[in-house]
């Protein structure tokens, strides 16, 4: 009958990105679920660069107090997926607590 | 010429007049050599990250000098031989700081420009509305 060719031919259509940390074809893929070791498939949130945010262009490795935002207790550097920075700025980072670490600013190994 | 941090650590145990008396000898090291010590700073005693020769305080002094490579090379010398220094580092800095200079002047510029076109059509628009009014 009429009608129920009408109801089999189009699907309503779905809303566009209500979820939009799942696009339909990940481009650039959720980075969470091959790297995520686990269960988490999606990405958290989106963490921003805090140094592109506070607009900090010099990272200096005489200050101590900033730099150990970013290593861990243990003495070693955070990679940047949990911190959240930006690649130009980690690898300014990630020289600025090696230069700390060879002057005694930062450890090497703590405990 | 180029500009070098130098930075290095002094053996806690010695009084503040030593001090004085090894970074002038530094200082004097660094002009023969043909480098110009820009200038000095002490930052006081901190409690080193781990153990230096035995020792696990330190007095750290920085200088910022100007010279070539040869003359670094030869303070960087002098600073080995000298018992009282525990650690050196020296960081060139001239390069770094055309950089910080090139960003801030951007920076500088896209901030002033939207101010003054902003204050433009402020200007009028406020002095049209009296005579207006008026």
């Amino acid at each position: 009958m009429a009608d129920d060719n009408q109801e089999v031919s189009t699907p309503a259509p779905r809303p566009y990105s209500s979820r939009p940390d799942r696009p339909d074809r990940p481009e650039r893929g959720p980075g969470g679920p091959r790297e995520g070791g686990g269960g988490r498939k999606f990405f958290r949130r989106k963490k921003v660069c805090k140094f592109c945010v506070e607009k900090i262009d010099d990272i200096n490795y005489k200050d101590v107090r900033m730099l150990q935002q970013f290593v861990a207790e243990k003495g070693k550097i955070v990679p940047r997926r949990l911190t959240g920075v930006c690649t130009p700025h980690q690898r300014r980072l990630t020289s600025a607590i090696k230069r700390a670490r060879n002057i005694a600013l930062l450890p090497f190994a703590a405990r | 010429m180029r500009t070098y941090e130098v930075m290095f650590i002094v053996r806690p145990e010695l009084l503040e007049e030593d001090v004085d008396k090894l970074i002038a000898t530094m200082q004097g090291h660094a002009t023969t050599a043909g480098a110009t010590v820009l200038s000095t700073e002490k930052m006081g005693k901190r409690r080193l990250a781990y153990d230096v020769n035995k020792c696990s305080d330190g007095q750290y002094v920085l200088f910022v000098v100007s010279g070539d490579g040869k003359a670094i090379h030869e303070l960087e010398r002098r600073m080995r031989v000298a018992e009282q220094v525990l650690k050196f580092i020296t960081v060139r800095t001239d390069e770094e700081q055309q950089r910080l200079d090139k960003v801030r002047k951007i920076r500088a510029a896209h901030t002033k420009r939207p101010p003054a076109e902003a204050a433009a059509p402020a200007a009028p628009a406020a002095t049209e509305n009296p005579v207006a009014s008026a």
